[in-house]
């Protein structure tokens, strides 16, 4: 029998994108005006979905403690909502749950090789586990892409499921790097072929932002719309998490307004929808106060690297 | 030894009749003689020929460009090995002619032939003067094509009966569509004839359907037939506002030539009068991966 | 022996695969995320689009300049009408008014004629050059000064801001400043032949796009050489006396352009004008036929751009969230105010139910009401008359036994404003297949084979535009070929450029409007 190659089975079942509508749709987002206590209120719930995010290698336990400060507390004045997480290196996890202890903010762990995933899947197993076991709440996981674009579909399931089932009681996050998946297409059906292993409350993920390419609307888009379609499809409700690149208040307030028009309110929450970010809550905070005060904000209060200028 | 005389025909369908109303009028030599009865045909005969149109009209559209091209010039060879015939018909014609008769048979059958030739070789170029790619802004292909009409009405002034009939209808065949034509109701020789030629030339039947009679009894339904998408004629000013107003009823195209028009004259040659009887569509597509 | 272990190893995966599918993933069957799916889906699973989070008003806040009260603009300045009428201008946004504006008689439309015949002689002996430069000058002037006339143009049509401020403005300067590059460049336009202008043109636009239908008709008909007497849609005339400051601050040479305001009456002095060479008229069919039968015998040329009822051709194998956003695109751009609207949607059997579905959940964020506000979707209905039209036509869908779906909701108090609608289960016969609704209407049939999607989409004395949606080529263009209208949106829907040829076949009239086909409109060939 001749049967066609597994992803374009995939595609056949949930069909394709075509990429400029999808960017003409995105590109609408951003056309949105969000004013007064409208924005006020997006700038709030978008700092509560906030993964507060260090993956460098010069991280220390001294460095994540003093994120994780800030994680609970951003301002000294202004009210901003405590993050949903902070998310570090394996290595780190201890040094975030002690940190953290006792507030609701949750330890998120990258694992799994981050960021490549190449290697082999006995040590990214372990990987997790050992993860899981220092206390991380939530495995930030990347899919083999390598794989994924050599059709090898079986095994980059086969690999969610077992990354899964390592998680235990942890949130999982499949991270697809929609960047080097590099088609809408392939966006989508990376899409499908996560979300059909995971547990409801489950992330799908944009990227690990260690690549050029970063979360945009129009890739966010064909996730949300994946998500909303399995959902309707399925009754599993899936979470997002786009990540990288989005910095200032605008841009998620755009990424806010595609998931309030595409999946509605029941993912306007930080269980089901975060934005992986390092800097984008220093600008949240930014636009908070302005929003308190009036005046347009200097940058140097709201970050630890905005240089001297 | 008594010669038989050949009955004077239509060409509707790819087959030749006689007007179903039976009606006929009589036409006469330059002595006053009587030559031959033509058909006048009818409304009703018009209805059948617009239906013969609209059934061969799809399939010659569809044939490709090149067989087009070729059926045309073999139309062009059909006529060339009749020249001297289709000379004596249109010199008959001429005979009677009170004044202003044209160009002279001999010259109007070469022309004829010429301007044949000329739309034949236009089949499978004028796509490429007329057609367009067009340079939009968005991230988007946009092409324009033509097609044609549909079926496309000729009314023949009476003068230069064959050179104006064929000059009227080769642009609009030339691009697929199918053609109702009246011929000169004073000269109807030469199109009693030339439907003779059509039937042998390997042009489908009813692509070109060929009427005679009164252009005064017929111009009214020429102009309301709401099947009929175009049409041309040389027509005096009485003429153009009756094809004009009964056009507007279906939004008709409607090109009119000048009366004093020279039919001899080059710029009857050209690719314009095929965009006459054409729609440019414009299609768009997204390009992205 | 390793090749078939391995084999047996994939056989097991796929098993796991397998079983690791959630009971509700189980009940879908292979084909579960498309067409099977959606009939079997559970009620329960909806999304909610409530009030979590409430955009605040974003009202537009640029000053549109309107002027208490407009003349006539004849021969490069304003002057009062020698009829001595007026009628006023109101905003369908609040019913308040907006200006004065004069309705030109007959000895006015004269004197427009006459400047412009006068005119002429100049202007049609400019090196296109500097024709062109003028027109280009124009598109930058009107690029300055965009959001004011999109202000402008929302106050007093009806259209959302995002629409007059992101389509309208943009796509009118744009006319411009393809044409002016056109000017110097008609011998290359029709090979073998001279281009000749044809002398003072007389134009009639409508109400949906007052600007940019302008800017369709000024720019090619100046570009080419002619003069022209222009007369806007009696409820949307303030942005062309707005332009007309334009082409004063553009230097435009008095006569070049007139710009006549008033109701049919004036529209009818315009076209019947002895002194026209050609009438360009954009408008409805009922009003285009009048014209051509009035035109009958002048020896004038026309073009008519008219109305459609296009067919929007959706296959199961679309991009169906794309499509989806092409249907509202098609149908609630402008209120559903365009003649080119993808007014019946034509869905594949299969994915019918699927598309309604998705339908419902886009229109329930469609944000509905004031035009000023920058979130706003869908705007104001254009006139109280419109309204009651569209109504008219809804309520016999509904008694001719169609499903009607709105969304919920909170329309302005003040105004003239229309929920977008959709109605399924409709059959050709019915009324709201067939007629023009020009309002946010979308009829919803179904087909099963492409022969039977142009059937039906051919079914039709329009055939203005329609569009295709299908993930395989060789059907676009088997579609494309076989659909008679002027326009064809292959997996995108109304979309428009200065280079891109727009009219229609049958009766959605004659002639093109953009592009080299549309120039050629404007010129005689020597």
């Amino acid at each position: 029998m001749i049967q066609r190659p597994a992803l374009l089975r995939l595609l056949d079942e949930v069909g394709t994108v075509d990429a400029v509508g999808v960017e003409e749709r995105a590109a609408k987002f951003a056309t949105r005006s969000i004013k007064r206590e409208s924005k006020r209120f997006g700038l709030r719930l978008a700092a509560s979905m906030v993964d507060l995010t260090t993956l460098e290698g010069k991280d220390t336990p001294g460095k994540v403690a003093s994120l994780c400060r800030k994680a609970l507390r951003a301002h000294d004045t202004v009210e901003v909502p405590p993050v949903a997480a902070v998310c570090v290196y394996p290595t780190m996890v201890r040094a975030a749950v002690g940190a953290l202890a006792g507030s609701s903010v949750r330890v998120a762990s990258v694992a799994t090789a981050f960021p490549s995933g190449q290697a082999p899947i006995k040590s990214r197993l372990a990987e997790v586990k050992a993860a899981v076991a220092d206390g991380a709440d939530e495995i930030d996981m990347v899919i083999q892409r390598g794989a994924f674009l050599a059709g090898d579909l079986v095994r980059v399931r086969d690999e969610i499921e077992r990354v899964r089932d390592a998680c235990g009681e942890a949130t999982l996050k499949v991270i697809l790097e929609t960047g080097e998946l590099e088609t809408y297409d392939n966006i989508r059906a990376a899409s499908f072929l996560a979300m059909r292993v995971l547990r409801p409350g489950d992330f799908i993920k944009t990227s690990t932002g260690k690549t050029s390419a970063n979360a945009t609307l129009a890739n966010h888009q064909v996730m949300i719309e994946a998500i909303r379609d399995h959902y309707l499809a399925s009754g599993t409700e899936i979470a997002m998490k786009p990540a990288g690149g989005i910095r200032n208040a605008k841009e998620a307030l755009h990424f806010l307004v595609a998931v309030k028009e595409t999946l509605g309110d029941a993912w306007l929450n930080n269980r089901r929808y975060r934005f992986g970010a390092s800097s984008l809550l220093n600008d949240l905070v930014r636009q908070l106060v302005k929003q308190e005060t009036g005046a347009y904000q200097a940058p140097w209060n709201f970050t630890e690297n905005a240089g001297g200028y | 030894m008594l010669t038989i005389t050949k009955t004077p025909k239509c060409y509707v369908g790819g087959k030749f009749i006689r007007s179903e109303s039976g009606a006929v009028y009589p036409v006469h030599d330059a002595s006053g003689g009587f030559l031959a009865n033509i058909p006048s045909c009818s409304r009703k005969d018009l209805r059948n020929a617009v239906e013969a149109a609209a059934k061969a009209g799809p399939g010659w559209a569809a044939r490709s460009p090149y067989n087009r091209a070729q059926i045309l010039y073999r139309l062009g060879e059909m006529l060339e090995s009749r020249a001297d015939e289709m000379a004596a018909a249109l010199a008959c014609g001429e005979q009677r002619a009170s004044a202003g008769s044209g160009p002279g048979a001999a010259d109007e059958v070469r022309a004829s032939i010429g301007r044949i030739v000329h739309f034949a070789g236009w089949a499978d170029k004028y796509e490429q003067v007329l057609g367009s790619v067009n340079p939009v802004a968005s991230p988007h292909f946009n092409f324009t094509v033509t097609e044609p009409m549909g079926i496309v009405a000729v009314l023949a002034p009476e003068e230069a009966p064959l050179l104006a009939l064929l000059t009227l209808i080769l642009p609009a065949i030339t691009s697929g569509n199918a053609v109702v034509a009246l011929a000169s109701e004073s000269r109807p020789d030469a199109a009693i004839l030339l439907g003779e030629i059509l039937a042998v030339s390997d042009l489908p039947g009813g692509v070109v359907n060929l009427l005679t009679g009164s252009r005064e009894g017929l111009i009214d339904t020429f102009a309301t037939h709401e099947h009929l998408r175009a049409v041309t004629a040389s027509a005096t000013r009485a003429e153009a506002t009756t094809l004009q107003q009964g056009a507007a009823e279906s939004v008709k195209r409607v090109v009119l030539h000048d009366p004093a028009t020279d039919w001899l004259a080059a710029d009857h040659e050209s690719p314009w009068p095929i965009r006459d009887f054409v729609e440019a569509k414009t299609v768009w597509h997204p390009i992205g991966a | 022996m390793a090749p078939k272990s391995k084999k047996a190893k994939n056989a097991k995966k796929a098993k796991n695969a397998d079983n690791s599918k959630t009971p509700k993933d189980a009940d879908k069957g292979g084909k579960g995320d498309r067409g099977q799916a959606a009939a079997a889906r559970k009620p329960a699973r909806e999304l909610l689009f409530g009030d979590l989070w409430e955009f605040d008003p974003a009202p537009e806040s640029a000053d549109p300049r309107i002027e208490e009260s407009y003349g006539l603009f004849i021969n490069g300045r304003f002057s009062a009408p020698k009829s001595r009428k007026h009628f006023t201008s109101v905003s369908p946004r609040d019913g308040a008014a907006l200006s004065r504006i004069a309705s030109a008689g007959k000895a006015d439309v004269n004197a427009a004629y006459l400047a412009a015949a006068r005119a002429f002689a100049k202007w049609s002996q400019l090196p296109g050059r500097e024709r062109g430069k003028f027109l280009f000058r124009i598109a930058r002037l009107l690029q300055d000064r965009s959001r004011e006339f999109a202000v402008a143009e929302t106050l007093d049509g009806g259209k959302p801001i995002k629409e007059s401020r992101d389509f309208d403005l943009p796509m009118a300067a744009a006319h411009f400043f393809y044409h002016a590059g056109w000017a110097d460049k008609l011998d290359y336009l029709a090979p073998g032949r001279r281009c000749e202008p044809l002398g003072v043109v007389g134009q009639v636009i409508p109400w949906n796009f007052p600007l940019l239908m302008l800017a369709w008709k000024l720019a090619p008909a100046l570009a080419a050489g002619n003069t022209v007497v222009l007369k806007p849609a009696e409820t949307t005339s303030i942005t062309a006396l707005k332009f007309a400051s334009i082409l004063q601050d553009a230097g435009l040479p008095p006569g070049v352009v007139n710009i006549v305001t008033g109701a049919g009456d004036t529209g009818a002095e315009v076209v019947n004008h002895p002194k026209a060479a050609k009438v360009a008229f954009t408008g409805s069919t009922e009003v285009g036929k009048l014209i051509q039968r009035s035109l009958a015998g002048s020896g004038k040329r026309l073009t008519l751009e008219l109305g459609g009822k296009a067919a929007n051709i959706v296959f199961a194998d679309a991009p169906l969230d794309q499509a989806v956003e092409g249907i509202v695109n098609g149908i609630f751009f402008n209120q559903g105010h365009v003649c080119c609207a993808g007014s019946r949607l034509l869905v594949q059997e299969s994915i019918a139910g699927l598309i309604v579905d998705k339908l419902r959940d886009r229109l329930a964020v469609l944000r509905v009401g004031d035009p000023l506000d920058k979130n706003t979707d869908v705007g104001a209905i254009n006139s109280g008359e419109q309204l009651d039209k569209i109504r008219e036509l809804v309520q016999s869908g509904i008694d001719e036994g169609a499903e009607i779906h709105q969304p919920k909701c909170r329309l302005p108090e003040k105004g003239w404003y229309f929920p977008p609608t959709l109605f399924s289960g409709v059959t050709q016969s019915h009324r709201i297949a067939r007629e023009e609704i020009f309002g946010p209407v979308l009829s919803i049939l179904t087909f099963r084979t492409p022969a039977e999607a142009i059937e039906k989409a051919n079914n039709t004395a329009y055939g203005l535009s329609a569009g295709v949606w299908t993930d395989k080529g060789s059907r676009i263009l088997k579609m494309a070929a076989e659909l008679k209208a002027g326009v064809v949106w292959a997996n995108t829907y109304n979309r428009f450029d200065p280079s891109s040829p727009f009219g229609g076949y049958k009766e959605s009239g004659f002639g093109r409007e953009g592009g080299k086909h549309g120039l050629l409109d404007y010129l005689k060939l020597g």
